[in-house]
């Protein structure tokens, strides 16, 4: 804004070049609304802005001709925001953006066919990348329009269910440039058009093919390619250790292999599998059947240069960790997410070795104690992120040594952990702190979060979710001292009033704001967070009694940029809803259980949110809103969840987590 | 004749030495010499063919086989006999001196024993083989000629000479096979004894042959000029059909077999076991070397014709009447499913019919497969061709019909004949000719639903030319052509295809 303002004063409008101004919209670039008072200035001014931009996410469809007429240079297009895309919008977008246009997002879009892809295939001839992801109803005849475009790199088609063998090989035959390619999902494709893919397109790098059902067979064909990269074969059972066996391969380009998932994978259908995959760097093994014994880790010992494993939800014991500790000891990241049969034992001797960590996974490893994480905290001084939630037998005094010795820490998951007030100071020296979770953490109070708040001003995430000792004092030493605060969960802390809300509202780079549960929050404080906090996209004020249509009123005149909102079992009524209709980019909306709701308010409301996306509403609304006012709300892409469940009465937090620890095995 | 021995003996034995290992080159000659000595009575056969090239062009059957037996009786040579056994006791002599040489020097050499020791075994192994190859093939020359005197009643085919056909082309066939290895030095070893197995499971290999009547294809028969008899049949004779005929009420059949069940109604003469057995079971004596006839098609120019210039000959009968239906009769059977594909050999028909319809599997040229994972490895193979996705099952098949009948007038041009040409290399021409129509009417069908889509848009002639730049596939250049495009442009397309 500075730089802009300066220009004006000088005017020199016509002495400036157009790479200078370029330049400084490239630096003002990343705040919308800068742009917008950019292009509002002058004539001159709108022009050089529209000339400068190159990627659009409009808001709906309906804006399409003339958003294209004005931004000549679009190369990048995502409609994820337009549920409805029909044919005439895709032949807008060919004629209008043709040859310039690269990159085109149509993941969250339907209501459009082959002719309208066969009019986007033949104008846009550049075009780059596709995303026709969730296209359900793509059949094989509109994969071979898709295949009319023939310098497309990037395609996925994530979901298209009805795509067989055939029309994968018409694109395979099609766009022989094609680099990465995403099937997932795509369970209508098998061994031949996957086989296929791998012949024809040389220069596949990734190719995501999770939940096919393919066996062993194509991957012969796919690890002859070059130039593979990234090989994610998630979820597919077909590929087992038979038709492995006679894999011979050397395929040293591959970097990344996910066989997440992959049931009938043992240690020996991997050993093939990365017999020739010298230089991989990434593997995630997470959820498979064998258990992880030191038969299995010796299957890694041609991967030695790995630098991240992922073994979420395996079975493991303490000799494979080890084996893995020793044979591939330049891991940086370990997941061993949901792994309880992690012992202290175990993860000691893999850490022991790991002297470059820098992420490691832990959540949910309930056998843990302080020793793993004394180990963790001496061995792995480089540490930079740690997840360890639920690991409730790790004592209060380890988190003090956590703070001493991994200073680099950016992200650090505490949730339901018995950390305290010390343990808080101790980690507020790690200053580059961006993500902190200390949700159920009930020792913690205002204290040790003061400490945060002084210690870590980059703070970008907090998580407070029922850490009830929390009140308005913590709430506003993290104000003042994280300004850059982008995300703040403060659900279920009951003491926490507006005052916390007016202080919050200082961080002026609030997106995310949860305060499920707050009784005592009122749409006052609602209205001030509404009008410092610009960016405000989520918010979610679910069983806050006190919030009224004043604060949505609030919410629909200042925050723009609302995407998602829930107001169930709140004191709003119909007029609030009709309020956020004047919100363009409104997606969600989830209004359960409030009384004094009448249906044609609910109905208005509806269809004044142009771009809705999902509303969930009281199952008794369903019968008392017009048949044909849903119909046509699904046919602009709106999904209904009606839902039934009454108000329950506030537990005890305590008593809470007590219920939550029988619960759990 | 004595210098046509000498050439077979040099023959024989650069070839031998070749296929001898180099280690053991000093027996390598005692050997070479066994052959040429042996080789005395296999040239017989040999010269049989040569000789009975010339007079048996175009004499009957008949006088070929007197003249075989005569060459046969000349075969059997107590003389021959004894000199081979003379020399193998000679062999078996220097391998008995040669291992109490080893034995009396084992014990000196102990040092380098282990190396020695190899080679010696070698040394010994490669004679014992040749002297065993020997004694076999000794043994087997004794065999055929036993066989003839035990025949000693006259051969089926005196009798009716058309009856005596089919036999006599499967002996002359297993003969064939006899020469071609006694011709083929390389593999000599191991197949010398097979003319004995031949002889001992005769019927077998009968039926083997049987089976293998219906194709004409002459697979690696490499018969040098001369070496076999021609026969050519008139064109009448092939289109008989009937080849089998009662010599007491004249009716035709297809089969002897028939033919001698339909006897039995003549008389109670006929319903003996003689009279009803398989005539040439027992009677011809099936290994000895008798002529190879091979066939020759009547119709003049013809690849097959004697005339032609790199003539070859047919095998069988069958092959005859096989390939002169399927080449030069109209095809007269059409398939009653399809209505488009003609035959002229009924058997070819009931074969199509049996899958027609259910290659569902399309390729854009118009290849049809039975399987999936078939058609995905043509397009794997062939570059430019794309599955076709079949149409809609609401679209009436008489629809689709008229369209194919239109678009094979409309696309009767420059850019159509390089589409042939382009793709047609990539297989046997003469097969895949009627398939690249097919391909272009299967195209236009999947896609036209395309069409009419871009209709509402315009029509294609507004698309940028640069889309049809990149035109490697056929594909391409038909939309080219359906839009009308600049005669330039096309045969620019046209060029970049048949590169």
């Amino acid at each position: 804004m500075k730089k802009v303002k300066q220009i004006r004063v000088l005017k020199p409008f016509d002495l400036l070049s157009e790479e200078l101004v370029f330049i400084i919209l490239d630096l003002i670039s990343p705040n919308p609304s800068d742009l917008k008072s950019f292009s509002l200035t002058c004539k001159s001014f709108y022009q050089l802005e529209s000339k400068h931009r190159g990627s659009l996410k409009p808001l709906r469809s309906d804006y399409l001709p003339r958003i294209l007429t004005r931004y000549r240079n679009t190369t990048d297009l995502d409609l994820t925001f337009c549920p409805r895309v029909t044919d005439y919008a895709l032949s807008v977008v060919g004629c209008l953006s043709g040859p310039t246009l690269r990159s085109l997002d149509l993941s969250r879009s339907g209501s459009f066919s082959a002719a309208g892809l066969l009019r986007l295939a033949l104008k846009c001839v550049n075009l780059v990348e596709i995303d026709l992801s969730n296209a359900t109803e793509m059949r094989d005849a509109d994969a071979a329009v898709v295949a009319e475009a023939r310098s497309l790199e990037r395609l996925k088609l994530g979901r298209c269910k009805m795509l067989t063998d055939m029309g994968i090989g018409c694109i395979a035959v099609g766009c022989k440039k094609l680099n990465t390619v995403s099937l997932k999902w795509c369970v209508g494709v098998g061994d031949l058009g996957v086989g296929l893919l791998a012949v024809k397109c040389k220069d596949i790098r990734t190719l995501d093919l999770s939940y096919l059902p393919i066996t062993g067979k194509c991957l012969h064909d796919i690890l002859k390619l070059q130039h593979l990269e990234e090989l994610l074969l998630e979820g597919c059972f077909g590929v087992d250790d038979d038709s492995l066996k006679s894999l011979r391969h050397d395929c040293k380009s591959l970097k990344k292999l996910d066989a997440s998932s992959c049931q009938n994978l043992t240690h020996r259908g991997l050993t093939s599998l990365l017999s020739g995959a010298g230089y991989l760097q990434r593997l995630d093994l997470s959820h498979c059947s064998s258990v992880i014994s030191l038969d299995f880790a010796s299957s890694l010992k041609k991967v030695s240069a790995l630098q991240s494993i992922r073994l979420d939800g395996c079975s493991v014991t303490p000799d494979g960790l080890k084996a893995i500790g020793t044979l591939c000891n330049s891991l940086k990241e370990v997941s061993l997410s949901k792994c309880v049969s992690v012992t202290d034992e175990g993860l000691s001797s893999l850490v022991m070795k790991l002297k470059d960590l820098r992420k490691l996974d832990i959540t949910c490893c309930r056998k843990l104690s302080r020793v793993s994480i004394t180990q963790i905290a001496n061995s792995c001084p480089l540490l930079v992120s740690l997840k360890m939630e639920s690991c409730s037998l790790v004592s209060r005094e380890a988190f003090w040594l956590i703070g001493q010795k991994c200073r680099l820490l950016e992200e650090l998951d505490l949730t339901d952990n018995e950390i305290d007030d010390e343990g808080l100071k101790s980690i507020s020296s790690c200053l580059s702190l961006s993500s902190l979770k200390l949700g159920i953490c009930l020792n913690i109070t205002d204290k040790g979060l003061s400490y945060i708040g002084m210690g870590c001003s980059n703070l970008r995430e907090l998580d407070l979710y029922r850490s009830v000792g929390i009140t308005d004092v913590g709430i506003s030493t993290i104000a003042q001292g994280c300004i850059h605060l982008e995300t703040i969960n403060i659900s279920y802390c009951q003491d926490i009033t507006d005052k916390s809300l007016v202080s919050l509202s200082k961080c002026s780079l609030l997106q995310t704001f949860e305060s499920r549960g707050c009784p005592n929050i009122t749409s006052q404080g609602l209205a001030a967070i509404a009008v410092r906090c610009k960016r405000l996209a989520k918010v979610d004020l679910k069983k806050c009694p006190s919030i009224n249509d004043a604060g949505l009123l609030a919410l629909a005149h200042f925050s723009q940029n609302l995407k998602q909102i829930n107001v169930s079992d709140t004191a709003v009524t119909e007029v609030g809803l009709l309020s956020l209709a004047n919100i363009g980019c409104l997606q969600n909306i989830a209004v359960v259980n409030s009384s004094g709701l009448r249906p044609s308010g609910v109905a208005a409301a509806l269809l004044g949110c142009g771009g809705l996306r999902k509303a969930k509403l009281h199952a008794s609304l369903r019968s008392l809103l017009p048949l044909s006012l849903i119909h046509h709300l699904e046919a602009r892409g709106c999904a209904f969840l009606w839902k039934d469940n009454t108000l329950q009465a506030e537990l005890d937090p305590k008593y809470w987590k007590q219920q939550l620890e029988e619960m759990a095995p | 004749m004595e210098t046509e021995d000498d050439l077979c003996n040099t023959n024989w034995g650069s070839s031998s030495s070749k296929s001898r290992e180099p280690g053991s080159s000093d027996c390598g000659n005692s050997t070479f010499a066994g052959f040429t000595s042996q080789q005395k009575w296999e040239d017989a056969s040999i010269l049989d063919y040569e000789m009975g090239v010339e007079p048996g062009l175009q004499e009957s059957i008949q006088a070929n086989v007197d003249f075989l037996q005569g060459v046969r009786a000349q075969a059997w040579d107590p003389r021959t006999m004894l000199s081979n056994l003379s020399f193998m006791e000679q062999k078996i002599h220097q391998l008995q001196d040669l291992v109490h040489l080893l034995v009396g020097r084992g014990g000196q050499l102990q040092g380098r024993q282990d190396e020695l020791a190899a080679q010696q075994q070698q040394l010994i192994t490669t004679d014992l083989t040749s002297i065993i190859i020997q004694l076999i093939s000794t043994a087997g020359s004794l065999l055929p000629s036993v066989k003839h005197n035990m025949s000693t009643a006259p051969g089926p085919f005196t009798g009716q000479p058309g009856s005596a056909v089919f036999p006599y082309v499967r002996e002359a066939n297993n003969v064939a096979s006899q020469s071609q290895n006694n011709n083929n030095c390389g593999a000599r070893e191991f197949d010398l004894p097979k003319p004995v197995l031949v002889d001992e499971r005769e019927g077998h290999v009968v039926e083997e042959h049987e089976m293998k009547d219906e194709d004409d294809v002459e697979e690696g028969e490499n018969l040098p000029p001369g070496s076999y008899e021609i026969l050519q049949l008139e064109k009448e004779e092939i289109l008989a059909p009937h080849t089998h005929f009662c010599t007491i009420c004249g009716k035709g059949f297809k089969r002897d077999a028939n033919l001698r069940m339909h006897m039995r109604g003549h008389g109670d003469e006929y319903k003996t076991a003689a009279a009803l057995a398989k005539p040439n079971k027992e009677s011809v004596p099936g290994s000895e070397p008798m002529l190879i006839k091979r066939y020759s098609c009547p119709f003049l120019g013809c690849k097959r014709n004697k005339e032609h210039k790199k003539f070859q000959p047919l095998k069988t009968i069958l092959c005859v009447k096989n390939h002169y239906k399927r080449t030069h009769c109209d095809k007269s059977f059409t398939c009653s499913r399809c209505h488009t594909k003609k035959f002229s050999v009924i058997a070819d028909l009931k074969t199509h019919e049996k899958h027609c319809g259910k290659n569902k599997w399309l390729c854009s040229c118009g290849t049809t497969f039975s399987r999936k994972d078939k058609l995905f490895g043509h397009i794997a193979l062939f570059q430019g061709h794309t599955p076709a996705i079949p149409l809609e099952e609401t679209k009436p098949s008489a629809s689709t019909s008229t369209q194919r009948g239109s678009s094979e007038g409309g696309n009767n041009n420059q850019g159509m004949v390089g589409f042939n040409l382009g793709s047609a290399s990539n297989a046997n021409q003469e097969t895949t000719q009627p398939g690249m129509t097919d391909g272009r009417i299967c195209f236009e069908e999947s896609f036209s639903p395309m069409n009419f889509d871009t209709c509402n848009f315009g029509g294609f002639h507004e698309f940028p030319r640069l889309m049809f730049d990149d035109s490697e596939s056929s594909f391409q250049m038909l939309i080219a052509n359906a839009c009308g495009f600049s005669p330039r442009n096309v045969g620019e397309s046209v060029s970049d295809t048949s590169l």
